[in-house]
C-alpha cells in the first residue's frame, strides 16, 4: 500500500477542523485557568493531580511531532502537547506535514532530520514506515498504558509483525447516517435499527414528498464507504478482512449480495436526490448541505457519512443535535457495522522523551483534553463519556467504543491507492458506474475484480 | 523583433579575422557569457528530459529495467486510450474554434466605434489564471439551474415551451387501487355509475402542491354519473392516516387530469379534479378504468448534464475557447493592421461584396498569422491539464481525461512513475513536429 488516499485525508482534516471552532473558543478560557493553577507542578514532575499516569521528568528535552492537521484541529492538538510540556518539562514542537505524510517523512528522513513522533493516518502507512525501518517499537511504559486503555482490536491495527508500533490517538466513526429531523417528524418516520427498517423509513419519507437519500457520488470515497458498511455488516468481519487483502475475489457471492442490497436504495427511482446523474455530480460537502437546507423541504432527508460530516452541517443553519440528528448505520446482517478510520502516533526517533509522549498519547488524560474541545473521537475506552462536549459526539463515540473489536478500518484506505484512492479510477470509478447502472451487479463485480487484480498485482 | 534581427543580418563593415564573429567578440568570451544560460538550460531542461526518457524504461519502483513495457501500456491501458482520444478532439477543435472566433472578433472590431473597448473585454479572460477560470466554469456548468448559469438559461428556454406538471413525484402508496401505466397510473378495477372512486397518491411535497388545493372531501355517489376524489393520502407527521380515505388535513389534487379508458385502450371521457380533489365523469365512462395520465407527473426539466460523460469534453473546450479567443483576436488584429488597405479598397471598387472581400482578400492575407496562432494554440492545448482537472467532477474525470492529467494521475497518485514518464516522452514527441513547423515558419518570416 502506498501513501494514502489524499483526497479523503485532506478532506477529513479540513472537515474536522471547522467543526471545532466553536468548542475551541469556549474552552480556551478553562484551559488557561488550568495553566495558572498548575504552574508549580513542573518542579515536582511526575503525576499531575487527578491522573493515574506517571511521566518521567524531561527538563531540557526537545521533541518534534509531525501531523497533517491544520487549523483548529492543530490548535487543539497543541493544547494536548502543552499539557505534556507542563507535566514533563520537555519542549514539544508541532511540525505541520503535507499529505501524503509518508512522502513528507521520506524527505525529512532523507534530510537526516526526522520528527521524533509522527501521526500516520492508515495501517498501511505504519507498515510502510516499519518496512523502511523508520518506525521504532513502543517501549514498556507506552505498551502498558496502551494495553490498559485500548481494546485488542485497536492495539492490533497498530502492530506490524507482532510488534506494537502505533498508538491510535484519534479515530473516525464512518458508520453514521445523518438525517434532517424536521423531515422525519413530518413523515412520521423513526430512526431505523435494521436495513429493512431503513427501507421502510425511506419509503415513509418518500411518501411525504421528500427524496430519502443524498449521495455525494462525485467523490468516489463516499460510495466505497457505503459499500464497506453494507459488506461488513452482511458478510462479517472475517470476509471483510479477506476482501480488504484481496484474498477473496470481488466476484465472490458475498460481494454480489452486498451490491444487490445497495441497489435497493441506489437503484430505486427517486430514492437518491437528483437521480443517479445528479448524485454523480454532487460532491460530498454539497451532499451534506443540501440535506440540511430548505427547512422541511430539503433536497433529501438522509445523508450517509462519518462524524466529520458535522463540519459541513456547520455550514448550514441547521444545528447538530436538534435539526440535524444522527443514527448508527443500521444492521444489514446480524449486527450493525462500525467502519472506522484514525491516526496513529508512531515513534521515528527513539528517546525517553518520545516514549513518554507516546505513553501520554495512549492515556485517557491526553484524549480527554482534546475530546473536550470537540470534533474529536478517541478509541481509548477509558475516556469518560462526559468528556465529549455534546450529545451527538457522545453517541458517536459510544458506538465506536461499544463495537469492541468488531470495528474495521476503512477498506479502501487499506487497498493500494490505484484501487482505493484515486478519483475516476478503480473502486471509486466502478462504484460510480454502479450507482449509474445499479442493475449491472455482475458487470460491476467483474470490473472491480479486474481493477483490483491490476492494483494489488503490481506489488504495491 | 523579426525586423531587428533582419536589420542585423547584413555583414558589419569590418569582419577580417575568422576568430572574431560579426560583432567582433571572441568566441571564448561569447562562450563565457553563454555559460550561465547553458548551465541553467542543461540543468532545468535538458537533464529532466533525458532523465524522463531513461525513467520511462524502468518499472514502477525504478530498480528494474522494463524495456518497452511502459510504452506498451500507453496503447493498451483503457484510461490512457481515452486520454489520447480526448487529446485528439482537443487539438482538432479547441485551436480552430478559438482562432475562428478570434478572426471574426478581429475583423468585426475593426469596424465598430468602440472596437478597443470590445477587444479589451474579449481579452480580459486571458488575465485570469487557468485555475480561476476552471472554478468559474465549474459553477457555470453546475447541474442545479439555481447555481449554474448554463443550465439556468437552458431550462429557462425549455420551460417557455414546455411546462412541467404539478405532481412530479406522486406515486401510489400502500395497498393502492392504482398501478403504474404508461408513465401514469390506472385503476386495477373498472368503475361504475352511481358509485364513488378513490384515487389516492402520496409523495407530493407540501410546497409543491397547487396553490388552490383545498382539503380533500369524499365524493358523494350520484345516479348516472361516476364521482370520486383524488388527493394526497398523507398527513404530516402521521403518515398515511386512514388508508384510502381522506383525513381532515389531507389536500385534494387540484387540477389533476383524469381519463376514463375502455377495454380497447380508447379514452372515452376525461375531466379535471376540482380544488378539493373531487371529480365527476359522465355515464359513458361506465365500465371503463380510470387513468391519471403521464402528463400529470412529468418531472421538472433538469437541464443538460453538461459535466456528464457525454458532454464534459466539449464543455471544457468551451471554457478554453472563452479564455483563448481573446488571445487569438489580439494577434490577428495586429496582423490585420498590417494588411494594406488599398487591396481591400481595390477589391471593393472591383465590385466584391463584403463577404467576398473577407473570404478572398482578408483571410488569404492573414493566412500566415492564422497559422501561427493555430499552431501556438495547438502546443498549448496538447499540455492542457488544469481546466480538465478542476472542471470535471470526479465521476466523469475518466471521460474527460487528457494525457497531461493521466500523466499526473499515474505519476503522483497511482505511484507509476515509469508509465508517467512514458506519457511525458510521448507528449514531447507529439509537440516536436508542431514546434518544428512553428520554428520554420518564424525563420521564413525573418527572411522576408
Amino acid at each position: 500500500m502506498r501513501g494514502n488516499s489524499n483526497t479523503i485525508q485532506t478532506h477529513r482534516a479540513v472537515s474536522t477542523l471547522a467543526a471545532l471552532l466553536a468548542g475551541a473558543l469556549a474552552l480556551t478560557a478553562c484551559s488557561s485557568s488550568d495553566h495558572k493553577k498548575d504552574n508549580g507542578g513542573k518542579s515536582s514532575g511526575a503525576t499531575a493531580p487527578g491522573s493515574t499516569l506517571t511521566l518521567p521528568k524531561l527538563d531540557g528535552a526537545t521533541l518534534e511531532v509531525a501531523a497533517v492537521w491544520t487549523g483548529t484541529e492543530q490548535k487543539n492538538f497543541k493544547q494536548v502537547l502543552a499539557e505534556f510540556e507542563k507535566r514533563t518539562g520537555a519542549k514539544v514542537t508541532f511540525v505541520p506535514a503535507q499529505d501524503p505524510i509518508i512522502n513528507f517523512l521520506g524527505s525529512k528522513i532523507a534530510g537526516g532530520q526526522p520528527p521524533d513522533v509522527a501521526l500516520l493516518p492508515q495501517p498501511g502507512a505504519i507498515k510502510q514506515a516499519v518496512d523502511k525501518k523508520w518506525a521504532k517499537p513502543l517501549g514498556a511504559d507506552a505498551l502498558k498504558e496502551l494495553q490498559k486503555n485500548y481494546s485488542p482490536g485497536w492495539q492490533d491495527i497498530g502492530k506490524v509483525g507482532g510488534k506494537q508500533y502505533g498508538v491510535y490517538y484519534k479515530a473516525a466513526n464512518k458508520s453514521l447516517i445523518w438525517y434532517n429531523a424536521k423531515v422525519f417528524e413530518g413523515a412520521g418516520a423513526k430512526e431505523p435499527k435494521t436495513w429493512q427498517e431503513l427501507l421502510k423509513t425511506a419509503q415513509n419519507v418518500y411518501d411525504s414528498g421528500v427524496t430519502p437519500f443524498s449521495v455525494g457520488g462525485a467523490d468516489g470515497w463516499t460510495l466505497t464507504d457505503w459499500f464497506e458498511n453494507v459488506y461488513l455488516s452482511q458478510a462479517g468481519p472475517q470476509r471483510y478482512d479477506q476482501l480488504a487483502q484481496h484474498k477473496i475475489k470481488w466476484t465472490d457471492p458475498s460481494v454480489k449480495q452486498a451490491l444487490t442490497t445497495l441497489a435497493q436504495i441506489w437503484g430505486r427511482k427517486d430514492y437518491v436526490a437528483g437521480g443517479a446523474d445528479g448524485a454523480l455530480q454532487t460532491e460530498f460537502p454539497a451532499s451534506v448541505t443540501q440535506t440540511f437546507t430548505g427547512g422541511d423541504q430539503p433536497k433529501a432527508a438522509m445523508v450517509y457519512e462519518g462524524d466529520f460530516a458535522q463540519v459541513n452541517i456547520g455550514d448550514t443553519k441547521a444545528k447538530v443535535g436538534t435539526d440535524a440528528k444522527v443514527f448508527p448505520f443500521p444492521a444489514v446482517g446480524s449486527s450493525a457495522p462500525v467502519v472506522s478510520g484514525g491516526d496513529a502516533a508512531v515513534i521515528l526517533k527513539d528517546s525517553k522523551a518520545a516514549q513518554a509522549l507516546a505513553t501520554f498519547l495512549a492515556s485517557p488524560d491526553a484524549a480527554t483534553i482534546q475530546a473536550r474541545l470537540g470534533g474529536y473521537l478517541s478509541p481509548n475506552k477509558n475516556v469518560p463519556d462526559s468528556a465529549y462536549p455534546n450529545e451527538v459526539q457522545r453517541t458517536i463515540a459510544k458506538a465506536l467504543v461499544a463495537s469492541g473489536d468488531d470495528f474495521r478500518f476503512d477498506m479502501s484506505d487499506q487497498a493500494p491507492q490505484a484501487f482505493g484512492g484515486t478519483p475516476g479510477k478503480g473502486e471509486w470509478k466502478d462504484l460510480q458506474d454502479f450507482l449509474k447502472n445499479p442493475k449491472d451487479v455482475a458487470g460491476t463485480q467483474a470490473q472491480l475484480e479486474k481493477d483490483a487484480a491490476a492494483a494489488y498485482g503490481n506489488g504495491s | 523583433m523579426a525586423s531587428a534581427a533582419a536589420a542585423g543580418a547584413p555583414p558589419g563593415p569590418a569582419a577580417p579575422k575568422s576568430r572574431k564573429s560579426v560583432t567582433g567578440t571572441r568566441k571564448a568570451v561569447a562562450g563565457l557569457f553563454l555559460l550561465p544560460a547553458l548551465v541553467l538550460l542543461g540543468a532545468l531542461v535538458v537533464y529532466p528530459i533525458g532523465y524522463s526518457v531513461v525513467r520511462s524504461f524502468y518499472n514502477a519502483s525504478g530498480d528494474g529495467f522494463a524495456g518497452f513495457d511502459n510504452y506498451k501500456a500507453l496503447f493498451t491501458d483503457d484510461g490512457i486510450r481515452t486520454a489520447l482520444k480526448n487529446n485528439i478532439i482537443w487539438v482538432v477543435f479547441a485551436p480552430t474554434v478559438a482562432t475562428a472566433l478570434g478572426l471574426v472578433f478581429a475583423v468585426l472590431t475593426e469596424r465598430v466605434r468602440w472596437g478597443t473597448a470590445f477587444k479589451l473585454v474579449v481579452f480580459m479572460p486571458m488575465a485570469i489564471s487557468m485555475l480561476a477560470a476552471g472554478i468559474i466554469f465549474r459553477l457555470v456548468y453546475d447541474q442545479d439551474p439555481n447555481k449554474g448559469v448554463a443550465n439556468a438559461v437552458w431550462v429557462g428556454v425549455h420551460d417557455t415551451f414546455a411546462q412541467s406538471s404539478a405532481f412530479p413525484k406522486a406515486h401510489p402508496g400502500r395497498e393502492s387501487p392504482l398501478k403504474a401505466d404508461q408513465g401514469g397510473f390506472i385503476t386495477t378495477a373498472t368503475v361504475h355509475t352511481g358509485r364513488t372512486v378513490t384515487l389516492p397518491l402520496v409523495g407530493v411535497a407540501p410546497d409543491q402542491m397547487p396553490g388552490d388545493a383545498k382539503k380533500a372531501v369524499a365524493a358523494k355517489p350520484e345516479p348516472g354519473k361516476i364521482t370520486g376524489t383524488t388527493w394526497q393520502d398523507f398527513t404530516r407527521g402521521k403518515g398515511v392516516g386512514r388508508l384510502g380515505a381522506p383525513d381532515p388535513s389531507e389536500l385534494g389534487y387540484a387540477g389533476m387530469r383524469i381519463e376514463a379508458v375502455d377495454t380497447a385502450g380508447q379514452v372515452v371521457a376525461s375531466t379535471k379534479a376540482a380544488s378539493d380533489g373531487t371529480f365527476t365523469l359522465p355515464a359513458k365512462a361506465d365500465g371503463a378504468r380510470l387513468r391519471l395520465p403521464a402528463s400529470n407527473f412529468r418531472a421538472p426539466y433538469n437541464g443538460v448534464d453538461w459535466l456528464g460523460p457525454a458532454l464534459v469534453t466539449p464543455a471544457i473546450i468551451g471554457s478554453y475557447v472563452w479564455m483563448w479567443a481573446g488571445f487569438a483576436m489580439v494577434l490577428i488584429a495586429a496582423g490585420l493592421a498590417g494588411v494594406p488597405r488599398e487591396l481591400l479598397e481595390a477589391a471593393r471598387v472591383d465590385g466584391a461584396n463584403e463577404w467576398q472581400v473577407f473570404r478572398r482578400v482578408t483571410v488569404p492575407l492573414l493566412a500566415p498569422v492564422l497559422a501561427v496562432v493555430t499552431v501556438t494554440l495547438m502546443i498549448n492545448v496538447l499540455k492542457v491539464f488544469d481546466l480538465v482537472y478542476i472542471i470535471a467532477p470526479g465521476s466523469s474525470q475518466d471521460d474527460a481525461n487528457v494525457l497531461a492529467l493521466e500523466l499526473y494521475r499515474k505519476g503522483f497518485s497511482e505511484g507509476q512513475p515509469g508509465i508517467a514518464s512514458a506519457i511525458a516522452v510521448f507528449l514531447l514527441l507529439l509537440v516536436i513536429p508542431v514546434m518544428l513547423f512553428n520554428i520554420r515558419r518564424l525563420r521564413r518570416e525573418v527572411r522576408r
